[in-house]
Order: structure tokens, then sequence, then C-alpha cells
């Protein structure tokens, strides 16, 4: 790559955006041309790097959240001016909330027209602002290359996140040169990734007195690739493990101390936990509203360890008696090291109690679920037989509803980068595209998208492109024909009058036939004793797409259920049956 | 509820102030006021960005402001260590009846007249915020007809700059860009 790090002569503008994208790295590109963006794709035709062409911009943004959530890579997008852009709104709002390292590159209008409202003209970099890492406008052609190798560099350090670039039309047209950077000027960009040593003897000396401890694990673990090691804290300090949605996998779910996800929808295991701990030790989490459910009445007897490499997340939501800043993983290290010398000393947490306490919960509230009586489908036993059928190193998307809630629980995850959803923004139509892009970044793994009924008529074009590009993802249309957790919503709070959730899809469209009209192979499934012949014969087709359409029972519900806004300590693991914890086992 | 000062040191980039006036409305914070202009450094600005909110939601927006790429260095200063001023432009009604008792409360105030019309006086006023408003009240009577008033502007006390630290440090490019 010596000659790309300035060769001098002249090129376009567009020429030496391509190359700062192969110099960059990137081998994949999802996107659709357009006027303003035109000028990169005819260097982009000589490129060794692979451009997608995709249905959707939407599908483009997030095909590239899956292919970073999948590879730890930086996705990268692109589009045009104008709509195009503000199609990859919703990608980029979602990757800034789930922390993904993703590149959007756009096309503007001419810089002389920029403000004109001329054709196409859509304000991106002011658009995005707020859900953006970081966004460039860039006019002048030399300024290219410094400007990717800036977005890159953003979008990967740190709290990963979304950035976007925005080229000009008259800067892709014009002559520049290609000078490759070889430093970067960012003063303003220094994200601490080493903790503090006075912070983690703290947090050390804290897990040592404390009797009900609790790892309370989120996505930042995932991020910072630090599964090993919150294994080896794990297992050296016996303490309680529960994972968030955006964590699941990142600690296996086969593990005794693993007690399953908190939140809203959390295991009563892994709720009560959090709730009657003494000290949580938070790895890359942020206290979410839906992991937290009213702030105020939130594990009352807790401190607080809050590790995160963004000390905004820090005390946001709860104080934190010792904040630590840094990455997951080189706290996770140094907690360990400390912790071993105690161990050593003769220092050990004592937890016996509590450990019997939390493993009693989880044994006594396990997930569970209700078989129809009419002997019609569960979703949830397809899930549970999905993740038993295709195993641990299968790739597991989802879009956002009750098919999320339910995979999350029953699929089962052994390892990290395994369960991509979209838990932040909650996009619904997340799914499809986003398993696109995971099997684009690691063609060697079996992906299964878990979709909706809902979701998937929201983003299902990009079926298209997985057949046309040998992209041969597998779908399971979760069908219950409705909007299903707005309806669980209804049935609970609104009287069971179901405004505008029932989608027919049972009917309309004929998802076998949307299968075979899009060039993949659908199969259908409605009876529990079809389910692992239907997943088997899924599983043996690889040269195309394989869509399942699941018809399940609409009633069933996602359990347990922390309603929004009341307590944890109010959960439901079925409709009005409240757990009973024997308090004097601790 | 308190007022602090904060002085933020920004890359001088198109966009900044709609990133950082953005951020606030998008957190839920008001500016009381935000003052921008150049520094020492030709490329670095300085935000005089005066707000009122307990310590806990400032310390929140501190945060947030640091993770803004552009934005060097955020400092508060402690308004017994800094000196602060806003600049008042403001037009009175005055004849030639009153015009002398007008010009009183100028000198008085040690304000500056920077321009006489037949029926009016505009007249220039430097100062903290107690200052301001002393003279705004004063003047009240007279009959206001126009007002414009500057963002706060303050610095710290003593020998010691808040840009000294703050030269940019480079940053090596991405690891893939190398391979």
């Amino acid at each position: 790559m010596s000659e790309q790090q300035g060769s001098g002569e002249t090129i376009t503008g567009a020429q030496s955006l391509v190359r700062s994208l192969e110099a960059a790295g990137v081998t994949d590109i999802f996107g659709i041309p357009g006027g303003a963006i035109l000028p990169a794709y005819d260097p982009l035709m000589d490129s060794s790097i692979r451009h997608i062409l995709v249905r959707h911009e939407q599908g483009a943004g997030h095909a590239a959240q899956g292919y970073a959530a999948a590879s730890g890579k930086v996705g990268v997008c692109m589009a045009t001016s104008g709509p195009g852009a503000t199609n990859l709104v919703t990608p980029l709002a979602d990757a800034h909330m789930d922390s993904l390292p993703m590149v959007a590159i756009t096309g503007q209008v001419g810089a002389s027209l920029i403000g004109t409202d001329a054709f196409q003209e859509a304000d991106i970099r002011g658009i995005t602002m707020p859900i953006t890492k970081h966004s460039f406008l860039v006019t002048d052609p030399a300024e290219i290359p410094t400007k990717v190798a800036e977005a890159f560099h953003i979008a990967s350090t740190g709290r990963p996140g979304p950035v976007l670039v925005d080229v000009t039309k008259s800067a892709l047209q014009s002559a520049t040169t290609f000078q490759w950077p070889t430093e970067l000027n960012l003063p303003g960009y220094r994200p601490v990734t080493r903790p503090h040593a006075k912070q983690i003897r703290e947090a050390a000396r804290l897990m040592l007195e404390s009797r009900k401890p609790v790892l309370y694990v989120g996505g930042g673990t995932i991020r910072s690739g630090a599964s090993k090691e919150l294994l080896a804290l794990a297992e050296l300090t016996g303490i309680p493990v529960v994972t968030t949605l955006m964590a699941r996998g990142a600690f296996p779910d086969s593990h005794p101390q693993h007690l399953g996800m908190p939140g809203m929808h959390g295991t009563v295991a892994a709720v009560a936990a959090l709730q009657k701990s003494d000290l949580i030790i938070s790895l890359g989490a942020r206290f979410d509203d839906r992991v937290t459910g009213n702030l105020d009445s939130f594990a009352p007897g807790a401190k607080v360890i809050h590790a995160d490499i963004d000390p905004a997340e820090i005390g946001k939501n709860r104080y934190a008696d010792v904040p630590i800043v840094g990455d997951v993983r080189e706290v996770l290290v140094d907690l360990i090291t400390t912790l071993r010398t105690e161990q050593e000393a003769g220092n050990t947490g004592d937890y016996e109690g509590w450990v019997a306490f939390c493993a009693g919960v989880k044994k006594k509230y396990p997930l569970g679920y209700d078989r129809p009586a009419d002997g019609g489908l569960a979703p949830q036993y397809v899930l549970e037989r999905l993740g038993v059928i295709s195993g641990p190193d299968t790739i597991y998307t989802a879009g956002v509803g009750q098919h999320q809630m339910w995979a999350a629980h029953f699929v089962g995850y052994e390892r990290p980068n395994t369960w991509i959803n979209s838990g932040g923004l909650g996009t619904m139509g997340f799914s499809v595209p986003a398993a696109m892009g995971a099997k684009v970044a690691m063609p060697d793994q079996t992906v299964w998208s878990v979709d909706g009924d809902g979701c998937f008529q929201m983003t299902n074009q990009e079926l298209a492109t997985c057949a046309i590009n040998n992209i041969p993802i597998k779908v399971a249309v979760i069908n219950n024909e409705s909007l299903g957790m707005v309806r669980q919503w209804q049935t609970l709070f609104y009287n069971s009058r179901y405004s505008n959730t029932d989608l027919h899809s049972k009917r309309i469209p004929d998802f076998v036939k949307l299968a075979d009209a899009y060039g993949c192979v659908g199969l259908a499934c409605e009876s529990p004793d079809d389910v692992d012949a239907t997943i088997q014969k899924a599983m043996e087709i690889n040269d195309v797409p394989v869509v399942v359409d699941f018809r399940v029972h609409r009633d069933a519900m996602v359990w347990p259920m922390v309603a929004a806004g009341t307590s944890n300590d109010d959960i439901k693991y079925a409709r009005d049956l409240a757990p009973q914890f024997d308090e004097d086992d601790l | 509820m308190a007022k602090h000062t904060l002085s933020v040191l920004v890359e001088d980039k198109p966009g900044v102030l709609a990133r950082i006036s953005a951020l606030f409305s998008r957190r839920g914070f008001n500016i009381e006021s935000l003052a921008v202009g150049p520094t020492e450094h030709a490329e670095i600005s300085r935000m005089t960005i005066v707000v009122n909110v307990e310590s806990s939601p400032l310390e929140q927006v501190t945060k947030q402001l640091n993770k803004l790429v552009e934005v060097i260095k955020i400092v508060e200063l402690d308004p017994t260590a800094s000196v602060n001023r806003e600049l008042v432009l403001v037009k009175v009604a005055a004849t030639a009846e009153n015009r002398g008792e007008v010009l009183d409360v100028v000198q008085l105030f040690k304000a500056k007249v920077i321009d006489v019309a037949s029926d009016a006086i505009t007249m220039q006023i430097v100062g903290n915020d107690g200052k301001i408003s002393d003279f705004l009240r004063v003047l009240e009577p007279f009959g206001i007809r126009e007002l414009v008033q500057s963002g706060m502007v303050a610095i710290g006390r003593g020998p010691r700059s808040i840009s000294e630290r703050s030269k940019p440090v480079a940053v090596p490019v991405p690891p893939a860009a190398n391979a």
C-alpha cells in the first residue's frame, strides 16, 4: 500500500475517496448510488472493495451495523444526497444508541449549491448531528483522505459510534492529489482506556467487603471484546452475573453463575439479584430505563461500581460510588490482578448465602411458557428449538418486539457477537438487513434473522439483495399476524382493545410466495410437530436465502414483565403472578 | 439553582456552535448567555457559556460537551477567582431638557456616549451582571428605546492560562490504515 501513501499524481476527489476507503481497510460497502454520489461510484467499479447494492438506504445502514456487530470492524454504508442520506438517519441513530462503529459516506450537492434548496439537497450533517458520534462536511477534495481517516479513527476508538462523511459533488469531481495522513490532528478527542489504579483498588475493596454483589454486564463488554476476562473474573470471585439485552452472549448462558437478562422483560433471578444486591459492578452498561424500571426504587441497597469508557455514562442515571473510566477489558484485567493478589493474601469475598439465594430464585422461577391448548404453535418453542438445532456458533439477529424478547431469552447464547439486535433505539425492521451485513462479515457462520411479521414487512426488500449477491441468510418470521408487543400492552393496559395492531399477515402477504418471488426458498410451519423438520430443512439450504413463516398463536405474551414506570420489585412472572422470595435465606 | 460559567475551548470549525447549542437543547439545559470569539491561538475559539443548573446536571452537561470531538477543554470559572464582563449598547429617549440627567448617569457608571440624536442618546457600558442591571434600572425612567447586550465573557485571575496545556496532540491513524 506504499504507493497509496501519496503518489502525487492528479486524480479526482472521487478517486481519492475510494483510495481513502481502501487505505482505511474497507473491504465491503453497502449502498445505493444517486446523483450527488455518482462520481464516487465510477472509481468504485475498479476498486478491490465489494459494493453491495441494496434496495433501500435504510437496509444499507442496518447492514453496516450488522457487519460491525458481528465482526467488530467498522461497517460502511454509502448513499446519495437528500433522500438517500435521510434514509440513513434511522440506522445512524440506532448505531449511536448501541455504540456500533460505522461510517456513512453521503454525497452532497455541489458546494456552490449548498443552501439554495437545490435538487436532492438536505443538510444531512445538521440533521445527524445529535445522532452521530461525529460528522464532517467535505467541500475541499484535498481534505478527503484526512477526513476519511479521522472518521474511521473516531468511529472505532473509545466508545464506538457512527460517523458521517458528507462529500460535495464538486469535491468529488475536482482534481486533487491523494495523500493518506500519517497522523491525525484531533486535539479534542482523547478517549481514556486505561483505568485509574486507585479506582481499581477501591472497587476491589468494595467487592471483597460486599455480601451480595452482582456483575451487571452491558453491551460495552461485547464491544471491548472482554468476554474471556469477564469469565475469569466471575469464576475467580463466584459473583453472580446478569447480561443485559445488549450483552447477551458476553457470558455463556449455560454457566451456573449466569442469572439471565435483567430489565422490563428480564428473568426473575436477574431482576431480583439487582434489586436485592448490596453492590452492583456495572461493566459497560448504562442503567437504561428498560433495566432499572422506576429509578428511585432500583436496587435501593446497592452501592455501585460503574466502569465505562464513556465518562458521561457514569453517574448519568445512578450515582456511582466508585466511578472507573476505562475500557471494560482493561478494567477487568486490572480487577483480576488485584483480586488475585488479595486472594493469595487470604482475602476473599463471602458470598455463600447470596449465591445460594440467587441460585434458589433461578431454580424456582425459570423461564417458561404455556403451550397453547389448541395444539397451536408457541413462539417460544420455535426459538428454543432454533437455538438447539442451529447452535451457539450461529449469529442471530432480531427486530424489535415480542420476537426479540423471546429470541433474547430462549435461543441460548454462549459467545459474544452472536446476538445482534436494536436495543437502544428499538428499530423495527433491523433484523433482515442486519443479518445480511453479519453474513457478509462472517460468511462461514450461519446467520438466522429472527423477525416478527410486523418488522419483516418493513425491510424485507433486502431479501432481493441477499438472493442476488449470494448472501444466504435464514429468516425465521415469528408470525402472530399482529404488532405483538403493542398488542400485549393493549391486552394488559388497554382492556384488550386492539387498536390498529392486527396485521392479518397470515393472509396477506403470503410469506412463502414472497420468499419465492425474491428468489429465496420459502417454508411454512404451523404445528409444533413440524418445527424441528422445518428448521433442519432450512439448515440444509445454503445456496440461497431461506424464509420460514412460523405461524404462531397470537396470544402468547412476553413474561416476566415489569410494567413501564413501575418498580422492579413489582415484577410479574406471568399475568397477575408475583414471585415470592425467601428473604430469610439472605 | 446556581449560575455557572463555563469556558469552553473549541476548534474553530464550521458547525461547532450549532453542535454545542444543539447539545444543550437536546439534553434539556437552558443557556443563559453564550459568547464566542477567537483566542490567542488562530485555530481555537473560546466560548463563555453561562448556565443556570444544579451541580449534578452541570457535571452531566460538561461530560456531554467533552464528548464533542471539536471541544478541546472545558473549565468552570470560579466566580471568586475570575473576572467577567458584558457589553451593553442602549438607546434612551433624551430631549434637550433631560439630556444632562442622562449624561450624569453615564458619568456615574463610567459608561460612554457613542451616538447622539436630537431626541435620543446611545450609550455603551461594560461591566459585570450587577453593574449592568443597576445601570439599566437607573435609565429605565428616561425610556429605553432599544437595547442590545453581548453574552458574558470571563477570564481567570492570576498568571495561568486555560489554553496553555491544550496544544493539539497527534493521534495515530487506525491500525487498519497501516495494514
